[in-house]
């Protein structure tokens, strides 16, 4: 019974667009939208990068990249938190507990994940085309951004699948965020202790917005899967 | 296809074509040889075809001449000292995600065309390939015929010295075979070397200026195509004309 009505007041929290919940959800976004563009901006060429040149170690670093994907969210937070904290080698710039920090550790998650499906997408491209790039007589460096539009959909796909990780993700933003109140609170975070106070309503509230952005993600996934597919050919 | 526009002429009037030469190219692969070692010119005005029975080493030729692979023995050279503008249309297109248009104008940026002269110049090629109508269409859901076409469209764009086509008409059907095969006498007649792959012998005998004969990853015969249709020298020429089986 109690629940029901925990449900109920979350919906209204929803519905009547409560300043506290609100505000988290926009500060979750501005984090995760951040870390995404940060480590798309990195991770899509250095996939690309991965896939078009061959050097030594390369098996090594391809292992390495597709190991980073499954990095636990709090290893990525303690690694950040070191480099972060007073006595750390970046403690100077004073990010602690900031968000900043947050968006760090979730590009220090998101970045394997989207180097890593771009290079597998790459290469595959890369192994259709190369006999017509060699004979267009292209360099590596010109078939690099060649190859990343001619991805551009499965980029995007990635794209989704690393903002999924860094919006649901809590124990990272927890250890360098320290979940303080109007300034590191996000959504992931907020229903840690909301639920560990006893709030049930803002809980769930924050976990209805939560799971439909998460829908919402999937479905744009599924949405541009057909289209390519329609389109492209 | 639309009409030509240059008159008619002797590719050999326009420009010497540049010749290419095999000088003692053998091509292994994990110690197993798979072509050569072959030693030949191809100098005349062509077009030259290549024939011979599936596994000959045609492919394997047409790649080391147009400079995809490297021989590892002896060496592929030009008479022109460098290397010519080449094009090549492979047996299956190998067409970008993009529309029509932008497969050529990706094509001449590449070439490092000005990028005032891309648009009116893929625009051009394209209508000459019968595809004007098609420019905005996805390259790959155009049919096989057109993919072919649009192919010969891009390599037309980029006005090769040499165009190396490998079974270009394999896969099409009769009418979309005859569009490229008049295509293939447009570069002829514009001056282009023509260098191409075929198995089948009225194909070849449509085209052909020369024949390059290869079976069992040997050149077994060089000949103008009239004494070749006549009656080839080679026995291996000689089976395959008589459509038997051979090594």
């Amino acid at each position: 019974m109690e629940n029901n009505n925990a449900l109920y007041v979350a919906l209204s929290l929803v519905l009547n667009l409560d300043a506290t919940l609100y505000q988290i959800v926009i500060l979750s976004l501005q984090v995760s939208l951040l870390a995404v563009l940060v480590a798309a901006v990195i991770g899509f060429p250095l996939g690309a990068a991965v896939a078009l040149w061959r050097f030594p170690g390369r098996g090594g670093a391809i292992i390495a990249l597709n190991a980073m994907m499954g990095l636990p969210p709090v290893v990525a937070g303690l690694t950040v938190y070191i480099l972060l904290s007073r006595a750390g080698p970046l403690g100077e710039w004073g990010l602690l507990f900031t968000p900043s920090a947050m968006v760090i550790a979730q590009v220090v998650l998101v970045l394997p994940i989207l180097a890593a499906l771009s290079r597998q997408k790459v290469d595959e491209l890369l192994g259709e085309y190369q006999e017509q790039f060699i004979s267009l007589n292209m360099s590596r460096s010109r078939m690099m951004p060649t190859l990343l539009w001619d991805a551009r959909f499965a980029l995007l796909t990635i794209l989704l699948a690393g903002f999924g990780r860094a919006s649901a993700e809590v124990g990272a933003v927890m250890m360098v965020g320290g979940n303080i109140e109007g300034v590191t609170r996000v959504m992931t975070t907020a229903i840690v202790l909301e639920t560990s106070k006893g709030d049930l309503p803002l809980a769930l509230g924050l976990g209805i917005v939560l799971l439909t952005l998460v829908m919402l993600v999937n479905a744009g996934a599924y949405v541009v899967g057909e289209l390519t597919k329609r389109r492209m050919g | 296809m639309t009409s030509l526009n240059v008159p008619m002429m002797d590719a050999a009037l326009i420009a010497p074509l540049p010749s290419l030469h095999f000088d003692d190219v053998a091509f292994s692969h994990q110690g197993e040889l798979l072509l050569g070692p072959c030693s030949f010119t191809l100098g005349g005005v062509g077009p030259t075809l290549v024939m011979g029975p599936n596994g000959a080493g045609k492919s394997l030729m047409l790649r080391l001449a147009h400079g995809l692979i490297s021989p590892t023995q002896g060496s592929v050279s030009w008479s022109c000292g460098e290397r010519p503008r080449q094009a090549m249309v492979f047996q299956q297109p190998v067409l970008l995600r993009r529309s029509a248009l932008a497969n050529l104008t990706h094509a001449l940026a590449v070439n490092n065309t000005p990028r005032k002269a891309r648009m009116p110049l893929a625009r051009e090629a394209l209508a000459r390939f019968g595809l004007a109508a098609r420019a905005d269409t996805p390259a790959r859901v155009l049919s096989g015929g057109e993919q072919q076409r649009l192919a010969l469209a891009r390599a037309w764009a980029l006005s090769p010295s040499v165009l190396f086509l490998d079974e270009p008409t394999s896969a099409l059907d009769p009418a979309a075979t005859k569009a490229v095969e008049a295509a293939v006498q447009e570069f002829h007649q514009r001056g282009t070397r023509i260098v191409m792959t075929t198995h089948d012998l009225h194909q070849a005998r449509r085209l052909a200026g020369d024949v390059l004969f290869l079976s069992g990853g040997k050149v077994r015969e060089h000949t103008s195509a009239e004494s070749f249709f006549n009656g080839p020298a080679s026995k291996e020429a000689q089976a395959f004309m008589a459509g038997e089986l051979i090594e």
